[in-house]
């Protein structure tokens, strides 16, 4: 209840602050209203933040209370753990995201031109994002280290990717740095499948989040084999 | 008949440096209650994880009822069951929830009949509806044994299923382990109270820094090293042992008011009898008479520390 209530206030409390308050003097991006523009990207917002949050926590706590144990030793390959966790992290995370989404229409007039693709942008960084917060889940070793890195990495660079903004509004130079930053490609790609506006190309956006997933695969594989953190 | 559980050349290093095993060889028998006796840190829980698959071996071998624990482990890890020594459960979960989920976990269909069977049992039926952490210590190592035997394990491991329970409750889980072990399941558990593998165990296996010092029947085992000791109270102080007894290993005790004999107990030739009617000849009159034999705790200190002394 609480998982799906919280999403859906802050989410309305980002439209009044930055849909009515704020959105009302800016001008539309895009040919988009901005209270319609920010949607897209507080989604990813949300879905970055809970894919993480809900990954790392459901492999941290186990270790943590010593659960783990019973994973370990069932007649499982890893490669099926792996699924449950990031499975179950990422379903929950998505249907959040239509969550907000829902609750945005509510709001603004959103409007989507490509559904698949906008289900299929919301599945990738979902699971890709679940995974990566299972990765962290299995390296930390305390509550400081399972929230250090979505806090001092993951949301300053989904702020600074665009969320709230087009990157070409930025003057050239922090555009161009903009670009190193992986979160404009996922949110760039998501809004792309509702607008047809987008900062990169979607193709380079799709290129980008898949790497990142395959890349986090390659991490947990890795892991499982040397039974890093997992078993001595 | 082949062994259930096959255990050969198995060896842990830790990467710490710490060897916590050294070359271990262990076969276990279908349906027997096997103890593995040893103090602290000896390498019982490492033992067992390695079984279990939650910890990797540096080198050999394990196969449980003929598959290999590492290569073949979905076959091997579904005949066994464990209950780990720390009282790790989830909290938020119901009883029922969490014996079920661990069923499913083994690949097991779901079998409510199954799991109400489980649960009354071990007296947790009542309880099936209420949160894990609302129940006491006790009552979690129920639900641990309880989700152990979820898939129906032939193999049982219980990694000091007695710490720090309750004498009731102790009483309950012999009761226990001796009707799963009448059911087929074979047990090995590994304690630090003697007693206990002194009232239950077939066999016993004394393990100490990381190696197997002894496997033995019970039976074999308290014969075999058991020690007798007849203690002789006299009615006259003796201010030294005389000569004539000097055939047998006597001590005199400070007051001069009792004599300890020590000797084997499957050994014939001590000559008790003998050593009585020595005494009569000298005209020592004795008051009492006692015998006592020595525990499996007295040859288990006996083991650890002998071995524990050639170590160094």
């Amino acid at each position: 209840m609480q998982s799906l209530v919280t999403p859906v206030i802050t989410t309305a409390l980002y439209f009044v602050v930055f849909g009515s308050a704020i959105g009302s003097r800016m001008s539309e991006v895009d040919g988009v209203a901005y209270g319609a523009f920010i949607v897209p990207g507080l989604i990813m917002l949300s879905i970055l933040s809970q894919s993480i949050s809900n990954g790392s926590f459901g492999i941290y706590m186990p270790r943590f209370t010593g659960t783990i144990y019973e994973l370990l030793s069932a007649p499982i390959a890893p490669i099926e753990a792996v699924l449950a966790y990031v499975g179950a992290a990422a379903t929950k995370s998505v249907v959040l995201g239509l969550v907000i989404l829902a609750t945005s229409a509510l709001f603004v007039p959103v409007h989507v031109a490509h559904p698949l693709w906008m289900i299929a942008f919301l599945l990738l960084t979902a699971t890709t994002f679940s995974l990566f917060g299972f990765i962290i889940g299995l390296w930390a070793e305390s509550f400081e280290q399972l929230q250090i890195i979505p806090m001092l990495v993951i949301t300053p660079l989904t702020f600074l990717g665009g969320a709230f903004y087009s990157i070409d509004m930025l003057p050239p130079v922090w555009r161009t740095i903009s670009l190193a930053n992986p979160v404009v490609y996922l949110i760039s790609g998501f809004r792309w499948s509702f607008y047809e506006s987008s900062d990169v190309g979607v193709g380079v956006s799709l290129a980008m989040t898949l790497a990142f997933f395959f890349v986090c695969l390659g991490v947990v594989r890795w892991m499982f084999a040397t039974g890093y953190r997992l078993k001595s | 008949m082949r062994p259930i559980l096959s255990i050969s050349g198995l060896s842990k290093t830790y990467a710490s440096g710490l060897e916590a095993l050294k070359r271990v060889d262990l076969e276990i028998t279908k349906g027997e209650i096997f103890a593995l006796l040893g103090p602290n840190g000896a390498g019982k829980t490492t033992l067992i994880s390695i079984v279990c698959g939650i910890v990797t071996p540096t080198s050999g071998t394990v196969l449980a009822d003929g598959h290999d624990v590492v290569r073949d482990y979905r076959a091997a890890r579904a005949t066994i069951g464990l209950v780990p020594q720390e009282l790790s459960t989830d909290m938020f979960e119901t009883v029922w929830a969490t014996v079920s989920f661990s069923r499913g976990l083994f690949g097991r269909e779901p079998d409510p009949a199954y799991v109400e069977k489980v649960l009354r049992e071990l007296s947790l039926y009542d309880k099936r509806d209420d949160r894990i952490r609302t129940l006491s210590g006790g009552m979690k190592r129920r639900v641990l044994i309880a989700k152990a035997l979820a898939h129906e394990p032939t193999i049982l491991f219980l990694d000091e299923p007695t710490a720090g329970v309750d004498v009731e409750l102790r009483r309950d889980m012999w009761e226990l382990v001796r009707r799963l072990r009448d059911d087929g399941v074979t047990i090995i558990l590994t304690t630090h109270y003697i007693d206990e593998a002194e009232e239950m165990a077939d066999r016993i296996g004394v393990i100490n820094h990381g190696s197997l010092i002894l496997v033995e029947e019970k039976q074999k085992l308290m014969k075999k090293l058991g020690k007798k000791q007849l203690t002789v109270h006299l009615v006259e102080p003796l201010a030294a042992i005389p000569a004539e007894l000097a055939d047998w290993p006597l001590t005199l005790a400070p007051d001069g008011l009792a004599l300890d004999f020590t000797f084997d107990a499957d050994d014939e030739r001590v000559g008790v009898p003998l050593l009585m009617r020595r005494l009569s000849d000298l005209g020592l009159g004795f008051k009492d008479l006692n015998t006592r034999q020595s525990s499996l705790e007295d040859i288990f200190v006996s083991l650890v520390s002998q071995r524990g002394a050639e170590a160094r």
